[in-house]
């Protein structure tokens, strides 16, 4: 019986028929919505740049946008700032995430830099910036601390330090989220390619630490960390939310200036706008572009120096730089979070005091007025997204457990197509799309939106742990009488508590994070903390954002620590399934 | 009650204006009655700027009582920026999608407003079928017929008025400079003390036209189609002025903040003496919810301020029209516009004609404290009308290309 009209397996006794068949189909699912809508999306924008938007009585095809584009003034500094963000800010990154895996591996600290991810990825990027914002502002909370006893400052300095025109804030601001992204992306593969063994060899015969894991490790760690790194590439060169909060303002980078065009009351402008998003496309890869030559060029460069022998570079100081670097990594982000929540509770708060003057609950009276619908819209989109694209992911791993082939690289790269387009160029062309489709906007088409980047993400985070699991447990089940079902449900799966809960919860907090999607497919009536935060943000009221940001990363966080909780809970009899999988 | 005097203006305006009014009063009250019919158990999608919680509460308030009183729904879109809604209504008919539209109502005015217009994306005209129209008394109040300059034509209906308005720290600076040249020669002797919103935002436009309207030459020619006249000569001493304030503003002008918000943050940072707003409420609110010292007060340039109307209208296609007339019927009673009034909710000026209304009702608008930093009805001095719209967007690309490049 092929009831589905799939094939059988070459286990004829593994699954059901229709379980079976769902495994098989479940890869081709995954690439259709992975790359589906960014296509279509993105022609969505492609037609537009050369002049056809019927609806505003343009049928013609022309250059028009695209010479208008390209006169804009300040365009060649909105496109080499995007370029530059998207470069330094990986480039920084990953040097940081490396150094910080190179002095903590294996040391007592470690286990605090695995704990230290998982909320620093949790806070949302605009709640971050936010954060970051008020910390480092000429009359923000550092300089609040210091003054007037140590700066002598009555008044704030006239100083440009957020939104200046390098963009170096902004980049700032990314460093800190993308640091703890590649962490985690690097501790998923560090198993994988026996990262201990290589060093404890390493180490063996003399290396220093730091020599060690740059000559042992990395060679071999940096091809698994490569897409990972793309990504940030691409995140960092096109993002709004964080740009919007860091970026300068004038030439502002390039996907902010294509929002300033698409919100332009001349409709014309947005057919500079799809030039501009079309552009945006070609920033990215052109980064990424630049990027893949310098690997290779930094690729030639150190060969030499790999296999030259030498026990130690400079390994005192970079140690010294990563202690050092690290601590004042998480600092920032505390004291970032404890200035948000100082102004949530602050009434008066003048420069230069140090605490609020006055103190109020206001501003969560507020919250707590408004916040109970947005709460349940953001709950219930974040959980039917991650367990969809939960179970998604699952039915593709153990297809290619149960057919013994890894994916295809074709899937693995599929998996990164929503993460390396630009959002800004193929969203709107997505509305346009869902617009042409009659779907209504609301809730359920949100949720559509969002699974096409909680997706990759849950993919990222799972796939190591599901890899490495030893069949031989398969076998055993077996053996002792379990169906291939109760082996699947009843043995493996529990098994995998803690990074499906993981995966859950990385999911979660990237639906949970989406402004854009949310914001465009909802027709606006979706609303979720977060765009309730970013709506609120325009007011610039910091106290009242200060309430709402908490407001939007305490619902990440609190899954976090649930996925982190609940295993030892429920396997709290059972401590060898803690140790299972890490 | 609220209504039937309403009918009973509305009357008076038709009889006025006799043989003109194509329907009659009976018919008109026969309509309306029809359109509340069909309007019960709709939902309105209003998209209406929030970034302000207190407006955000009015329109939550509004909401409760559209429901109570005519059964209708009412779901606040809180966009970041209006544009939004006018994108949403162009990609629908990108789409084809000529009813069941998602957006169907949009707090609008200017540029925003002409964009609409020009595109054929607005439903109506319908501001004659409200029966609370009369109460602005359109005859006397033609400056509510006007949206920047372009006429109305019934297609949306006049909400607020809005006036430019400077506040400072009286006890930092007790005689603020009130013309152009003052405020110029003050920046440079406090350099780093002032700025203003980044142009094409809003409030920061308004400032260019504000500055350009006191230096002009001849005031006519912004109040025509900017094609008419020669933008580089007109405009010319607005790019002196800026040429010169630049160099003294904060951050050196290399910086700018986004909006309205985020100036009055600068004055609660202390990061700057002097700012301004859309509205004598920005500085009550701020004094009242503890951002900005007590001592702050609002002021006026000498020659006068920038005033402006905005409006509600209602998409071509948008799917609950009916429900959006209700709606925007009352955001024009009485009630609903002192309520918007009284600083306490909102502190946003009424486009009613104070004697069309009640005489009870008149004086309780009247008596509205209007909160610790406006300045009394008599002091406010005169209102500068907003330059044709099609200054607006000449005036934000020449800004642009002179300061938008490093």
């Amino acid at each position: 019986m092929r009831p589905n009209g799939c094939g059988g397996t070459e286990y004829g006794d593994t699954f059901t028929a229709g379980a079976d068949c769902m495994l098989r189909v479940a890869p081709y699912l995954v690439a259709a919505i992975l790359t589906g809508p960014v296509l279509a999306g993105s022609l969505g924008a492609l037609i537009p740049s050369f002049g056809f938007l019927p609806s505003l009585g343009h049928d013609e095809f022309g250059l028009d946008a695209w010479r208008a584009l390209l006169d804009w003034p300040g365009i060649g500094g909105s496109v080499l700032l995007s370029f530059a963000s998207g470069i330094l800010t990986a480039g920084v990154s990953l040097l940081l995430a490396l150094l910080f895996l190179a002095v903590f591996f294996e040391t007592r600290a470690f286990v605090w830099l695995r704990q230290a991810i998982a909320p620093m990825l949790a806070v949302p990027h605009a709640a971050a910036a936010f954060a970051l914002a008020f910390l480092i502002a000429p009359s923000g909370f550092l300089a609040r601390l210091l003054s007037p006893w140590a700066t002598g400052w009555q008044r704030p300095p006239d100083l440009l330090i957020v939104q200046d025109e390098w963009g170096l804030s902004l980049m700032a601001g990314l460093v800190m989220k993308e640091v703890p992204f590649l962490l985690l992306m690097a501790l998923a593969s560090l198993a994988q390619i026996h990262a201990g063994e290589r060093m404890r060899l390493a180490r063996s015969i003399g290396y220093g630490r730091i020599s060690a894991w740059f000559k042992s490790v990395v060679p071999a760690l940096y091809p698994l960390l490569r897409l990972p790194v793309y990504a940030v590439i691409a995140y960092s060169s096109a993002n709004i939310d964080v740009a919007l909060i860091l970026g300068p303002v004038s030439p502002p980078p390039l996907a902010v200036q294509v929002l300033r065009w698409s919100n332009d009351p001349d409709l014309d402008f947005r057919m500079i706008a799809s030039a501009g998003a079309i552009l945006q496309f070609a920033v990215t890869a052109g980064a990424i572009a630049l990027w893949i030559l310098a690997e290779r060029c930094v690729g030639l460069l150190t060969r030499g120096w790999l296999v030259s022998g030498r026990r130690r570079t400079g390994d005192t100081g970079l140690a010294a730089l990563g202690q050092g670097l690290f601590p004042t990594l998480i600092l920032a982000s505390i004291l970032g979070i404890a200035a948000l929540g100082l102004n949530a509770f602050a009434r008066v708060w003048r420069f230069p005091d140090a605490l609020p003057g006055r103190w109020t609950l206001a501003h969560w009276q507020s919250v707590a007025e408004t916040a109970g619908g947005p709460v349940v819209a953001t709950l219930w989109i974040a959980l039917l997204t991650t367990l969809l694209s939960l179970v998604l992911v699952v039915c593709v791993l153990e297809n290619e457990r149960q057919r013994d082939v890894r994916s295809g690289r074709i899937l693995e790269f599929l998996i990164y197509v929503p993460l390396l387009v630009p959002q800004i160029g193929f969203i709107f062309g997505l509305v346009l799309l869902a617009e042409l489709a009659e779907t209504p906007p609301g809730g359920g088409l949100v949720a559509a939106g969002h699974i096409i980047f909680v997706l990759p993400y849950v993919y990222l985070s799972l796939s190591e742990a599901y890899r490495r699991q030893d069949p031989a447990w398969t076998k055993i089940a077996r053996t002792l009488g379990q169906s291939a079902a109760g082996a699947f449900w009843k043995v493996r799966l529990p098994m995998l508590l803690t990074p499906l809960l993981t995966a859950f919860a990385v999911g979660a907090a990237i639906s949970i994070g989406q402004y854009l999607v949310t914001r465009l497919l909802g027709a606006g009536r979706v609303e979720t903390v977060t765009t309730e935060a970013i709506a609120l943000a325009a007011g610039g009221d910091r106290r009242l954002i200060g309430a709402w940001a908490l407001t939007q990363a305490i619902l990440p966080v609190a899954g976090f620590a649930l996925a982190l909780a609940a295993p030892r809970l429920i396997w709290r009899n059972r401590r060898g399934m803690l140790g299972g999988v890490r | 009650m609220l209504y039937r005097r309403g009918f009973a203006a509305l009357t008076l305006v038709f009889g006025l204006l006799g043989g003109l009014s194509p329907v009659g009063a009976a018919d008109a009250v026969k309509e309306w009655k029809q359109v509340l019919d069909t309007a019960r158990g709709q939902t309105v999608y209003w998209n209406a700027w929030g970034g302000d919680s207190r407006i955000n509460a009015y329109i939550d308030w509004a909401g409760e009582q559209v429901e109570e009183r005519f059964g209708i729904s009412l779901v606040h879109v809180k966009l970041t920026d209006t544009a939004e809604a006018v994108a949403r209504v162009l990609a629908e008919k990108s789409a084809g999608r000529t009813e069941g539209g998602a957006v169907d109502l949009i707090w609008i005015n200017g540029e925003n407003f002409a964009a609409m217009k020009r595109n054929g994306l607005l439903f109506g005209p319908w501001l004659g079928r409200l029966p609370n129209h009369a109460l602005t008394d359109p005859v006397n109040n033609p400056d509510l017929g006007l949206d920047f300059g372009v006429p109305v034509d019934g297609l949306e209906m006049p909400w607020a008025r809005a006036r430019l308005v400077f506040y400072r720290d009286t006890a930092i600076l007790p005689e603020p400079p009130a013309t152009s040249d003052a405020l110029l020669a003050w920046a440079q002797e406090n350099r780093g003390r002032f700025t203003y919103p980044l142009p094409p935002s809003f409030l920061g436009t308004t400032f260019l036209k504000q500055i350009l309207i006191e230096r002009v030459a001849d005031k006519s020619s912004l109040y025509k189609p900017v094609s008419e006249s020669d933008f580089a000569a007109v405009s010319q001493p607005l790019w002196d002025y800026l040429d010169l304030l630049h160099p003294a503003l904060w951050r050196q002008a290399r910086s700018f903040p986004k909006n309205a918000g985020g100036m009055r943050r600068l004055m609660s940072d202390g990061e700057i003496d002097i700012a301004f707003a859309f509205s004598q409420s920005e500085a009550s609110a701020g004094i009242d919810s503890g951002e900005l010292p007590e001592t702050v007060r609002n002021y006026v340039f000498d020659e006068g301020t920038i005033g402006n109307v905005s409006f509600v209208a209602i998409p071509f296609n948008a799917a609950h029209s009916d429900a959006a007339m209700v709606l925007a019927n009352f955001l024009l009673s009485p009630e609903a516009q002192m309520r918007k009034q009284d600083p306490a909710h909102w502190g946003s000026a009424t486009v009613l004609s104070l004697g069309q209304l009640k005489k009870e009702e008149a004086d309780a608008i009247r008596g509205l404290d209007l909160g610790p930093a406006a300045l009394p009805a008599d002091k406010l001095g005169a209102m500068l009308a907003e330059p044709h719209p099609s200054w607006t967007e000449a005036l934000e690309a020449e800004w642009v290309r002179r300061y938008g490049v490093r």
